[in-house]
């Protein structure tokens, strides 16, 4: 009972930051029906430029409190991410927007493998030791299960974001943009709504929670790498898919049951299987849901559109 | 082979006879030329003949029938750990390549049909990311399938694979001609490659302008059109997948045999991205294209490896960027920048059955 | 030692007419030069550039002939498909032996060309089994292979720290999962007893279900095959989870790069193992740290004495031979029996180093200490 509560813990943790990056693909896919790969990439910039500013921090003023630090930290990861989303969408996206179906999802594979490389030429091959400024000391345990602070400040950290998320698109006029944009960008236009603008913002939104994201999960392993990004935004995009595409509130439930359904799954598989199979097969869950999802019930668990739309 | 000479410059439009010679001629020169700059050349062109021979089967899958395939590497992966299997001291089984060929390509073609009746359905995106998926779950099984029972010996990869023999005469030892005059391996391999690679090239221009190939190009353009004038799209994908991943088990069989080791780090994410920038370079739905992208975009990290380091240390005295971030960066460019600037590719295909010129003509936008 | 393909010919040519009067012997040396292990590598080459130098200072006869030898450095960027390439480039150039590779992972298919190309090779640093059991007769290597690390690391973790149970973890890498492998034999054969056997990869971060499952079955000890990068992270984690168990792990995570990636969480109970001796316990090892020091200006990594070594045992079987041909020296090199900067070079029938050692270390004030 305690190893499956501990599970569970883990399984949270990990499907928070999931479903975090997960919001940022399924709004894109919303939106423009693209995939946008480079996107779990940019959580690794997110990571490392806020890595970068809390060592330049630590030697510029070496007393900071770690609160201020991270804030700061924040303060300039947050719109370079901004910044690198919006570059994308409107030099590479925004042209290839009534182009052949192929196209941009290879220029966002492109995309992707130019982030990392090029984060690969500015910090390095090596793992970077990420400053942990929220304590990773575990607190006193409840019925045998460990919980550290900074895992329950991305628990609460990212449902506060998701909630905030999801107000914006419910209740404000830029929500209801970014809806008929989804809709139908030509009715959408035709109804005074700058479908450009709305567009680019989305990116940008997305971005911000991939920043976000991406110091979360630096901050909770401690470490940052210039291929960081890659498989956990391949896992939320899977996320996304399960919860059906296009719909927030899927992308952050899909997140979590994915987080949970790894963590068990490297947990239990061996006893499930009688010895078959065994925690090396973790990663291929993931894989595995997405495809019986797709094949199955493409619209996901909450989902609303269909995968044909694409 | 029309094609091809047509993508000549110059001579290929005003006389297609004497560039389809010239083309002949290069290729059987190339290792002739390459040998004066070192013998590594040579093996550099033959890996670079598998490359094509990849290219020219994930073209068929792409290009052809507009289904995009991430996960294409895979069937590379089984082709190879089939000849493995098939002709190594790992099980103790050595049967000739004339048996191990053609069971590579089938294990491969039957892989194809697996994925491929599952993601039927899917489509564009969704496709892409589903095959993504495959690819990854064939390697990390390849990587773990040493436990409980050891089959492909995990991560550590099967050794000593047997070489190619050709009625008996093994492709893997230097000829010898005469006391003073041998043919060294690698040319031989070489030409076998090419001669593979020169079947490939004839069955799939045959394909294109065949019932099949028509059907295909209908289907890409417009599904929902195909199906109404009386096309079975479902067996018509499925024969995209079977014979496109049969190219890449032959291509596997043959480098397993070459390199006579096979481990399950070659078959990673990346090497099918390379493929697919390979295709897309030269220019999707179009056999001169694959080829050519495949050659260019496989030889040249290479020879950046052997001028980029050098030139990099006379002027900075030191390697700023390593070959292996320059091959990076070229592939990621030449997707984005050929997406952008030209995406029809370096070799724009023939207009009747181009997607891209279709576009261009009705302006269809999704 | 770089050049282009055309240069080396062109400056080969020139070679041959400048130094009419003495031979020229080539051995080829071969490490990644460029990536996350390119200092390594450099290392690697260093070791056997010293050698060369040494024996081109001494002056060396072979046939009656005055012999001057080459370096010719390569780059295998630690990637098996480039590794067979430069592999044929040292056979193209004509190269009588080699030093390398250094990773099993690039070794092993290299070997193959090596072996058909019929040039002995003598890999400093590459500890995979195989490479020495395929049958070729020109491979050998200086470094003690992961047979014996792992039969080292079974002795410890069951001997010396006392562990009755064991969870094994292994990066699913041919290196971790051979090295891990080899660790449960001898734990078993030690007597002590294997309750948890898991897998992670190598680009994993998050190793919380699997240690979660492992504190589940309340270990002594926990041993893991893999490198720096995940066994630093594991670490942290191990302690986030509130599992105290020992922390062993293998020469991949004994680098001064885990303890930083571990971060507070690492202390005295974490160990790890590597092949060979700490350099201040070699023979030679403190008079080639200064030597080297001195001609690079750098300090000695790891591997670098082996790989003098190697190319001292290359240059020394050419003398005995009394010729630099591969199949006339390579018997003079399966008898090698010098004292060399790691102690005694001594092959046995399969070429593997005898007597290859393993030393433990143990986490003590913010270093890795010999035991």
């Amino acid at each position: 009972m305690e190893i499956f509560l501990q599970q569970l813990v883990n399984g949270l943790v990990v499907g928070s930051v999931y479903a975090l990056v997960a919001l940022g693909y399924t709004m894109v896919y919303g939106i423009l029906g693209l995939i946008n790969f480079a996107h779990g990439d940019l959580v690794m910039v997110g990571a490392m430029v806020a890595l970068q500013t809390m060592l330049f921090l630590m030697g510029a003023a070496p007393g900071m409190s770690p609160l201020t630090m991270l804030t700061l930290s924040l303060a300039v990861a947050i719109p370079v991410c901004m910044m690198l989303g919006y570059t994308m969408e409107r030099l590479a996206y925004r042209r290839l927007r009534n182009a052949p179906r192929l196209a941009p999802l290879i220029t966002a594979i492109g995309m992707s493998f130019l982030l990392q490389t090029i984060a690969m030429i500015l910090w390095g091959r090596n793992y970077h030791t990420f400053p942990q400024l929220v304590s990773t000391a575990p607190l006193q345990p409840v019925a045998g299960v460990f919980v550290t602070p900074i895992q329950v400040t991305i628990v609460v950290g990212s449902a506060l974001i998701m909630a905030a998320l999801i107000v914006l698109v419910t209740k404000t006029r830029l929500g209801r943009a970014m809806r008929a944009t989804a809709e139908n960008h030509r009715v959408a236009a035709l109804m005074g709504v700058d479908t450009n603008l709305i567009i680019a913002l989305t990116f940008v939104i997305g971005a911000a929670l991939a920043a976000v994201a991406g110091v979360m999960y630096a901050s909770n392993y401690g470490i940052a790498h210039y291929g960081m990004g890659f498989m956990p935004g391949l896992k939320a995009f899977t996320a996304a898919v399960l919860g059906g595409i296009g719909n927030l509130g899927g992308a952050m439930l899909g997140g979590i049951v994915l987080g949970l359904v790894e963590s068990f799954g490297a947990g239990y598989i061996e006893h499930m299987t009688f010895g078959l199979l065994n925690s090396s097969y973790q990663d291929i869950f993931a894989f595995i849901i997405l495809g019986l999802v797709l094949i199955f019930r493409p619209t996901g668990l909450l989902g609303e559109r269909v995968s044909d739309r694409a | 082979m029309n094609e091809l000479a047509s993508a000549v410059p110059w001579l290929g439009r005003r006389n297609p006879q004497a560039a389809r010679w010239l083309i002949v001629i290069v290729a059987i020169a190339a290792p002739l030329v390459a040998v004066l700059f070192g013998r590594t050349w040579v093996r550099v062109l033959d890996f670079a003949l598998l490359y094509v021979m990849l290219a020219l089967g994930l073209n068929l899958v792409v290009g052809f029938a507009g289904l995009l395939d991430l996960g294409y590497i895979a069937f590379y992966a089984v082709g190879a750990y089939t000849a493995a299997f098939l002709a190594s001291p790992h099980f103790g089984v050595h049967l000739p390549f004339w048996i191990v060929l053609p069971v590579a390509a089938g294990c491969a073609a039957l892989a194809g049909i697996m994925l491929g009746f599952p993601v039927l359905r899917l489509r564009g995106d969704y496709l892409a990311i589903v095959t993504l998926g495959f690819g990854e779950i064939v390697r990390i099984f390849l990587n773990n399938l040493n436990y409980p029972v050891n089959i492909t010996n995990g991560p550590q990869g099967i050794n000593t694979l047997d070489p190619l023999v050709l009625f008996g005469w093994d492709l893997s030892r230097n000829l010898e001609i005469t006391e003073n005059l041998s043919i060294n391996s690698l040319f031989l391999y070489y030409y076998f490659f090419l001669a593979c690679v020169a079947g490939s090239i004839v069955f799939i221009q045959r394909l294109q302008v065949s019932r099949v190939g028509r059907a295909w190009a209908a289907m890409r353009d417009d599904e929902l059109a195909a199906k109404a004038i009386g096309i079975n799209t479902r067996n018509l994908k499925l024969l995209a997948f079977s014979l496109g991943a049969t190219f890449g088990g032959v291509a596997g069989g043959l480098f397993g045999a070459f390199q006579g080791f096979v481990s399950p780090e070659s078959f990673s994410l990346m090497e099918s991205i390379a493929v697919l920038t390979m295709v897309v370079f030269g220019g999707m739905g179009n056999v001169a294209g694959a080829i050519v992208g495949a050659l260019i975009l496989s030889a040249l990290p290479e020879i950046l490896r052997h001028l980029a380091v050098p030139l990099q240390q006379t002027l900075f005295g030191t390697v700023l960027l390593d070959p292996e971030v320059l091959r990076m960066l070229l592939l990621s460019l030449a997707m984005i920048l050929m997406m952008l600037l030209k995406p029809a590719g370096l070799i724009p295909a023939h207009a009747r059955y181009s997607h891209v010129e279709h576009l261009k003509r009705h302006g269809v936008s999704r | 030692m770089k050049r282009s393909v055309v240069a080396v010919a062109v400056l080969g040519l020139g070679l041959s007419l400048a130094h009419a009067q003495e031979t020229v012997v080539r051995l080829g040396s071969v490490a990644p030069l460029t990536g996350t292990i390119s200092h390594l590598g450099k290392d690697n080459e260093n070791g056997a550039r010293l050698a060369i130098e040494d024996a081109n200072a001494k002056g060396v006869t072979i046939d009656g002939k005055k012999v001057r030898f080459e370096l010719l450095g390569e780059d295998d960027q630690a990637d098996p498909r480039t590794g067979t390439t430069v592999a044929q480039r040292l056979v193209d150039a004509d190269v009588k032996g080699v030093v390398g590779h250094l990773n099993s992972g690039t070794t092993i298919p290299a070997s193959r060309i090596y072996n058909q190309a019929g040039v002995p090779m003598v890999s400093p640093s590459a500890t995979n089994p195989t490479l020495t059991r395929q049958g070729y007769p020109g491979v050998f290597r200086t470094i003690a292979n992961d047979v014996q690390q792992g039969g080292m690391l079974g002795k410890f973790i069951v001997g010396s720290l006392g562990a009755k149970t064991v969870a094994i973890i292994d990066d699913r890498t041919a290196y971790g999962q051979g090295l891990a492998d080899e660790t449960e034999k001898a734990v078993k054969a030690a007597g002590g007893k294997v309750v948890a056997r898991e897998f992670t990869t190598d680009k994993a971060t998050d190793f919380n279900a699997i240690l979660t499952k492992i504190r589940g079955v309340k270990p002594d000890a926990i041993f893991f095959g893999g490198m720096d990068a995940q066994a630093g992270p594991m670490l942290r984690q191990l302690k986030q989870l509130g599992i105290e168990a020992k922390f062993v792990t293998g020469d991949g995570g004994c680098s001064p790069e885990m303890i930083k990636l571990a971060g507070d969480a690492i202390n005295a109970s974490a160990y790890c193992s590597m092949p060979g001796l700490a350099i201040d316990k070699m023979p030679g090892g403190p008079e080639f740290r200064n030597r080297y020091k001195a001609r690079f200006n750098t300090d000695v990594q790891i591997y670098s004495p082996y790989a003098y070594d190697a190319a001292t045992a290359i240059i020394r079987a050419m003398q005995a031979a009394d010729s630099a041909e591969p199949s006339k020296y390579l018997p003079a090199l399966k008898k090698s029996n010098f004292q060399g900067v790691i102690g005694t070079v001594a092959f046995d029938d399969k070429g593997d180093i005898k007597e290859g050692a393993v030393t433990m270390y143990q986490y003590k004030n913010g270093a890795w200490s010999p035991m």
